[in-house]
């Protein structure tokens, strides 16, 4: 089978759908792609989330995937001090638990909206190169050859992205940078309060953290990620996770209604995300947060900028590497400062022990903020346990 | 390298890993290129359920 479209965005995932509906948006004829059968599914998400990024997305919340609003964050060391951000001082981060399934499906939708195409079952195996310039993309659909020709290619490929490499572009990422990751959805536990809570120390879990994000008074998230160059035996996620549910009053009450997993990059974004006629966005660029993990908020708003400039670009019949480099500019100008400090505070924190994690969330804890921001956070850390912030303290203040 | 299909969650967490693009994941399962492979141990690492395993005398 041939095909013949003007943007060809790989990967049906919201990153992608986003990129999609601006493309559409933008007067082109725009075929996303989905190697699985179903968009949303398997989740592979925390689904945590703050809600900032769905106006600057022009998004509506929407009750098909918002299941609930939550007061704040709670974050616990290991000896059980415990950091509590809630009410004003968290008013432009007030996070928000969601179905993501439900919410791909709907990005999905809005796409389609904007008359974007979509396939499923469709797996790209290799771009088309000619001279240098990504001219479409090859592989199966429901096990048939399928070509498509595309003036510009888009690979929203996700974590396990394996196109970019092919013009030249370097995904690859170092065991330090990525995160080995397990949740599962729990129910038939009493969760009254609303409070995502994240439980750090090195023996708690080396190198990442613990979530517990409440879906309903009943249902949460539990999941953890595990820095993969601390791994020293095989299956040693579950093993924490499973230890961790285990040992607590109320987890230990629930049954998985489902278990995800993935592999996270906790990096800084690849060094260039655009060539001839084609475009990297979200995880597969390693635009995730290298402090959080989170890479929703930080793909979709590099996807809008990507479909923005990729319609104008077919538009403009010029879709060289240095048209497309408008996107490449305007999404390092919104993320790359704070990813950077992010990746600081995450080495910083890698080479803390335990007792200075617990000494850190009691002084946090016992500081009065007005408003919790970095600046905000670093400084409190500042007056009471220098040493700790020194190294970063310049990149913040 | 060998997978065992009845722990692999299917989550894509070697693929992405793999550093030599030697690991592709399918509907039916995972496929290893094993002419690219250089058994760095990576994939055994990241997968969250251990499901990986190097095969004995390859």
């Amino acid at each position: 089978m041939r095909m013949d479209v003007d943007v060809l965005v790989i990967g049906g995932g919201p990153v992608g759908c986003t990129v999609a509906r601006f493309a559409a948006l933008g007067g082109t004829h725009t075929l996303i792609v989905e190697k699985r059968s179903e968009i949303g599914s398997p989740v592979r998400c925390g689904e945590g989330i703050a809600p900032d990024i769905f106006d600057e997305i022009g998004i509506t919340k929407d009750s098909r995937w918002v299941r609930n609003t939550v007061d704040g964050a709670r974050f616990i060391s290991p000896a059980g001090h415990m950091w509590v951000i809630e009410g004003e001082a968290v008013s432009e981060e007030v996070g928000l638990v969601i179905d993501r399934d439900k919410f791909d499906k709907v990005m999905a939708l809005h796409a389609l909206d904007e008359g974007a195409k979509l396939m499923l079952r469709t797996h790209i195996e290799e771009l088309i190169v000619d001279g240098g310039k990504v001219t479409g993309a090859r592989g199966k659909y429901m096990g048939q050859d399928i070509e498509i020709a595309a003036k510009v290619v888009i690979a929203a490929d996700g974590y396990e992205s394996v196109l970019a490499g092919q013009v030249g572009i370097d995904t690859r990422l170092e065991s330090k940078d990525v995160e080995t990751c397990l949740q599962y959805t729990l129910g038939g536990v009493v969760n009254q309060d609303r409070y995502c809570d994240f439980y750090f120390g090195n023996s708690v879990v080396p190198g990442g953290y613990i979530w517990i994000f409440p879906k309903s008074a009943s249902e949460v998230n539990v999941g953890l990620g595990l820095l993969l160059s601390k791994v020293e035996k095989k299956g040693a996620v579950k093993e924490y996770l499973d230890g961790f549910i285990k040992d607590h009053p109320v987890l230990s009450k629930g049954s998985a209604i489902s278990m995800v997993a993935g592999g996270v990059s906790v990096s800084m974004p690849i060094k260039t995300t655009v060539a001839d006629g084609f475009i990297v966005v979200g995880d597969a660029a390693r635009m995730v947060d290298p402090l959080s993990g989170g890479g929703l908020a930080n793909g979709m708003l590099a996807a809008k900028i990507a479909g923005e400039v990729a319609a104008k670009a077919v538009k403009s019949g010029n879709v060289s590497a240095e048209t497309l480099a408008e996107y490449d500019t305007s999404w390092r100008k919104r993320l790359e400062e704070k990813m950077y400090r992010n990746y600081l505070t995450k080495e910083l924190l890698l080479k803390q022990s335990d007792e200075t994690v617990d000494k850190v969330i009691e002084t946090l804890g016992n500081t009065k903020m007005e408003n919790v921001g970095t600046f905000e956070i670093i400084q409190a850390i500042a007056e009471k346990h220098p040493d700790v912030v020194k190294e970063i303290e310049k990149f913040f203040i | 390298m060998k997978v065992d299909m009845e722990l692999c969650l299917r989550c894509g967490a070697c693929v992405g890993t793999c550093n030599d693009t030697a690991i592709r994941l399918y509907e039916s399962g995972i496929v290893f290129h094993m002419d690219i492979c250089v058994r760095c141990g990576s994939c055994m690492l990241v997968c969250p359920v251990g499901a990986i395993s190097e095969e004995v005398g390859v």
